[in-house]
Order: C-alpha cells, then structure tokens, then sequence
C-alpha cells in the first residue's frame, strides 16, 4: 500500500450556540468523506464556499481535530497518536493559503520565514539553514537578494512563491494548498501552477489542491472530489468526471463555467436558487431542492456513494439521467 | 452617434510628470451593445470608468480631449449637474456586493432612495417600484426582503440588490466592474444570465470590467484588452479569441488551464505588469514580449486599425494585409 494519505468517513460538526433558552444547533461542516491519496498525485476537491471544504483542509492538516472517522498519514492513525507522534507527523502535512500576503509575517524576513520551520523542526545549524533556504529559493524562482526582503517588497505571485517555498522547507508528503491561485492573475496563476506542478515532479509530493475554478482542477487533479454542503456527491479519476459527469450537480458546476470557446448548440444546465441553510439542511438529498431531476424519494432518502462507470457517485437517479 | 466617447484619456496620481495609471485611453461604446474590459490587476480598468463617474479625487489628476456621454461632456459636469445624470442614466455595480450597501439601512430603504433622488418617487409608489426592482432582479419572496438588512442576505442575493439598485433609473449605460469574482461559479452564471437579460430588456449598454477571459468570451459583443494603462488591443467576439493580433492577449490566452491541452506546464509570459519605475522606454510589453525587435525597445507603438478591430504592435499577429 503506497497511499500516503487515508480519509475514512471523515466528519467534523460544529455546535452553534442558538441563544439562552433554545438548545445548541449542529452545523454537519463535514459530513463522512473517504478518499486515499498516493505520493505524487493531486486530489482536487471542488465545491461552492460552504461546501466543506476548508473544513477539510483544516482536519487534514490537523489543525482541527475530526469529530469522528479516520485519517491516517503515510500509515499511520491520527487518533490516538501521542503529542510527540503528533509533532512528527505534522510536518508531512503542510499548508498553502489562499491569500499569501495574509500568510506572511510582515515583520519577518524572508528567509529567516523560511528557515523557521528548519529551526523547529531540525538541528541544523544557522550556517546550514541558510543554505538549505537559499537552496529553496532558488528553486521556486527567488534571487539570493531577496532573502533580506519583507513581504510587503514583493508582487501577489512572488508571495505565493514564498509561501510555497515554506510549505515545502521540511520537504512534506502531502501538501494542501486552499485556492491558491484565486487572489492572483491569469498569467501569474499559469506561473504558480507550473511551480506546484514542477515541485510535485521533483520531490514525489501529494497535492490536496481545494479550488472552485474548474479549468485550474481539471489542469492539476489526477482524482477529483465534488463536495455539496458537507457531504462527498462525485469522486473519481479527473479526467472520467470532466469528460463525464454523472451526478447533476457535477454537471451543473461544469456546464456554469464559463470557456473561453463557448458552444452554442450545447445549452447551459441552469441550477435555481443558493446553497441551502447548513444549520437547517433540507431532508434526503442535501441538493434536492436545486435539483432538476428531484422525485419524492430524494426528499427523503439520503444517497449514498456507489460505484458507478468506475466512479463514486451519491445520486438516486444517475442511472436515469445518463442513459 | 455612440453612446459614450472617451478620447485620449489620462488619469494619473501625484503630479502632472506621474506616471499615468490610464494612458491615452480612445474608448467608444455604442447603445445596447456589451464591452468588455479586460486585463490584469493595475492595467487600468476600473480607475477608466471611475474617471467616467467622477470619482477620482485628488490627487488624481484626470484628463481628457472629450469623455462624451449621450451627449454631453462629462468632464465639464460639475457637482449637481453630474449628478443628475451618475445614478440614474449612466449606473454602475461593483465587485464587493457587501461593501456597495450601506449595513445600517434596509434594501428597501436603499433602493427607494435612488428612485427619490432620481425619479421624484415616494411613499407607496417609491416602495411599490422598490418591489417590482427586486422581482425584476428575481430575488424570492420579494415582498419580505424589502426589510431585510444587508447582512441578513447572501453574497448573491446583495449583488442582486445592487443591481436593483442600479437598473432604478432605467440607465443607458451600466457599467459592471467585476460584477461575479466575489461569488460561486453558479451564482456567477445566475447573475451574468440577469445581466444579460436586462441588457436586451432595457437596450442598455453594458460595460462589464474583469480578468476573466471565458466570462467574456460568453458574454461580450466587443472587448478592450488593456496593459499597464493603455489598450492594447481592440477586436470583436469571438474572433479576438480565435485569432488574437496583439502578443499580450496571445499570451493571456495561452495561460488559462483550459488551453493546456493536456500538457503539464501552462505556458507563461515571463516577468510582471512594469511597475512606476521600471516602465519601459518602448512598448510596454517589449521586456516580456517574445516577438520584441529593437525598434519594440526604442518606440512606442500607436493603436493602429486593421480590418477586425485595433492593435497596438508594430508587429502584429495573425493579420492578412499590413497595419496601416
């Protein structure tokens, strides 16, 4: 077994104080997601904000405990695991955040940013260090002269440079980036992309890439995972769920995003209304009120993911509306 | 006679001898077609239309050979004659739906401000139309939302509001400034549609300001690429995109995901937007250009017509008769 990251029925509920006198309110931010996660893949996770995503990134990098389910990382349980186990496996996993300049400490240099992880986590000496960070600077296309430099000196992309750097200075198994590209421009987007992409050939490290834009997921994700309101609806092979999507609100994100060679003779599938209240989900199938296929039994019975055209897929109906 | 007609405008920030954040910009926008503005952060988008509004305050310094409204010269409008015509005929709705409402008052207050000001409406027939705007922008159980607070609604159902908010004065012109990057795809694809529509409803002409190439791809009849100030490149949907002629939108094009064909690597124009300092002597994008030529680095190029549209490079692409 070569995965070096295992989900089982992963869920995280937060409790919501509603007042004084009414009871406390569950708010399912994640809701039993499983995937498994071999070194030098991607798993994109896709969905629309509240979708749970994030709640996910911060389970996995273990910033927030799982209300319940496994995780294990490069094998080994999450649960259970002492504080020193803990310290250990916290530097496999390592975080990319959406907004770099917010990710940066504006009073700290660059390098001494970036030699920080080294200094907590390894006894290198200052010299070595050093040298272990220009080497990395180097490599995601930071010049020498920019190890004195404050963040607020550099562009959005360079800052994304540098907080990818950091990201990968104790040279992690997995790393989970929470839309990386979205604060930054088209041709700076293709600049940070192809640097995840070359870092990931070079060092065999496994992306959780969490994304909204699906033509930035559908050019990095080796597997793909369509979340709505907490709860896994599609997963598989990237390349199946793009040229295929089963589950209609795969294909409803598909067909909303906007192309550059917009086809006319193929309709948009038009999905009314929002994201429901997550404090008050609506019964059975979480997006059967959007949904143009809904029949009763999506307003009562609750999908499961099953095995479908060698996918996951948690849709009553995915027979019927892909004949 | 088109609807709006800036020519040769500049807006810069400091003195006279700033570098200028709009250089030099010709724009025309003809009655009830959809413009496009595309180009990256600091190309100088927004602050053109926020020039148009007159809404650069000191110290930005605008100016213009004209900036012709249905009309009217904007540039020689001051305070009360400005505003009669900003808000009403010529609307525009921003990126930030939740920053564009004022927090303390309720939508319905908001909105019948505009039709006081604007229309001489009040009491019920301000709220009647108050209402029919926000079932005109489909927002459900209108009726109910009219009292509703700003943060009692979604980032969607806000940049409805807004948009409500600026058809109340049956505007010739709205001018849309990132009007879907703060929202999710499909509520973005809910709220183009809306735009859309009450474009061909109303004949207005809609200017729609963004960095998201596909989303004008879909939308735009006509589109302004701009590089640091300036348009670089003028051209009709979807040819613009077939076959683009200026180097800077090739690449542009090049570096969306969706055209990667399934390579690993995007292709990418090296280097970033010249900052205050380091703009070049020559063409703006001669540093970053793979087809820059000595002359790239000593001129800077006009724009220049040609038989799709406008472009300015002294070494266009994807032309069949040279640039005149």
């Amino acid at each position: 077994m070569n995965a070096v990251l295992t989900a089982r029925d992963l869920t995280r509920h937060y409790e919501i104080s509603r007042g004084l006198f009414k009871g406390h309110a569950t708010v399912r931010a994640l809701n039993g997601v499983s995937f498994e996660l071999d070194a030098g893949k991607t798993l994109a996770v896709v969905g629309e904000s509240g979708c749970g995503k994030s709640t996910l990134a911060r389970a996995l990098t273990l910033i927030e405990e799982p209300t319940s389910g496994s995780l294990q990382i490069a094998g080994q349980e999450i649960a259970g695991a002492g504080k020193a186990e803990r310290k250990q496996l916290r530097r496999d996993v390592q975080m990319v955040f959406q907004s770099p300049y917010a990710s940066l400490n504006p009073r700290q240099k660059i390098g001494d940013q970036l030699a920080e992880p080294l200094a907590i986590n390894t006894s290198l000496s200052r010299s070595e260090r050093r040298e272990r960070v220009q080497a990395m600077m180097q490599q995601v296309g930071l010049r020498p002269e920019h190890y004195q430099r404050y963040p607020h000196m550099f562009s959005g992309g360079q800052r994304q440079r540098i907080a990818i750097a950091r990201a990968m200075m104790l040279n992690p198994k997995i790393v989970v980036a929470d839309e990386p590209t979205s604060a930054l421009d088209v041709s700076i987007q293709a600049q940070v992309l192809n640097l995840f992409m070359d870092l990931q050939e070079q060092f065999n490290t496994a992306y959780v890439f969490i994304s909204h834009n699906l033509s930035v997921v559908q050019h990095v994700a080796d597997q793909i995972l369509v979340m709505y309101l907490g709860r896994p609806v599609e997963m598989g092979d990237a390349e199946r769920i793009y040229s295929r999507p089963l589950h209609p609100y795969t294909q409803a994100l598909l067909s909303a995003t906007p192309t550059i060679h917009p086809d006319p003779a193929k309709p948009k599938i038009k999905i009314q209304g929002e994201l429901p209240n997550p404090l008050d989900p609506p019964t059975g199938c979480a997006f059967h009120k959007r949904c143009p296929y809904a029949t009763e039994r999506c307003a009562v019975e609750v999908p499961e993911l099953r095995l479908l055209d060698a996918r996951q897929v948690a849709c009553h109906h995915a027979e019927v509306i892909n004949p | 006679m088109s609807l709006l007609d800036i020519k040769n405008l500049s807006v810069r920030f400091g003195d006279a001898n700033a570098v200028p954040v709009v250089d030099g910009l010709d724009l025309r926008v003809d009655k009830g077609e959809v413009l496009a503005i595309v180009g990256e952060s600091g190309s100088g988008k927004s602050v053109t239309m926020m020039a148009l509004m007159g809404l650069i305050d000191a110290p930005g310094i605008v100016s213009a050979d004209s900036l012709s409204f249905d009309g009217t010269d904007m540039l020689k409008l001051k305070g009360r004659q400005r505003r009669r015509i900003v808000g009403k005929d010529l609307a525009m709705v921003f990126q930030d739906p939740m920053t564009a409402l004022n927090p303390s008052y309720t939508v319905g207050f908001q909105i019948e401000e505009v039709l006081r000001q604007h229309l001489g409406l009040s009491g019920k027939a301000a709220r009647q139309r108050a209402l029919e705007l926000l079932e005109r922008v489909e927002i459900p159980g209108a009726a109910s939302r009219l009292d509703a607070y700003p943060h009692q609604l979604s980032g969607g159902m806000s940049q409805r509001v807004a948009i409500a908010m600026a058809i109340a004065g049956e505007p010739k012109l709205l001018i849309a400034d990132e009007p879907t990057t703060a929202l999710d795809v499909t509520i973005q694809a809910q709220i183009m549609d809306l735009l859309l529509d009450l474009q061909r409803d109303q004949g207005m002409a809609l200017v729609l300001i963004t960095h998201d190439l596909a989303v004008v791809a879909e939308t735009a009849d006509r589109v302004c690429v701009m590089y640091a100030g300036q348009a670089v490149e003028v051209g009709q949907v979807p040819a613009l995109f077939e076959a683009p002629t200026h180097p800077y939108t090739e690449a542009l094009l090049a570096a969306i995901p969706e055209h990667s064909q399934g390579a690993r690597r995007l292709a990418t124009l090296p280097g970033i937007v010249p900052g205050r300092y380091d703009r070049p002597h020559g063409c703006l994008l001669s540093p970053r250009c793979p087809y820059a030529q000595a002359n790239c680095r000593e001129r800077r190029p006009g724009l220049d017509a040609h038989e799709r549209g406008a472009v300015r490079c002294f070494y266009p692409l994807n032309l069949s008769s040279e640039v005149a």
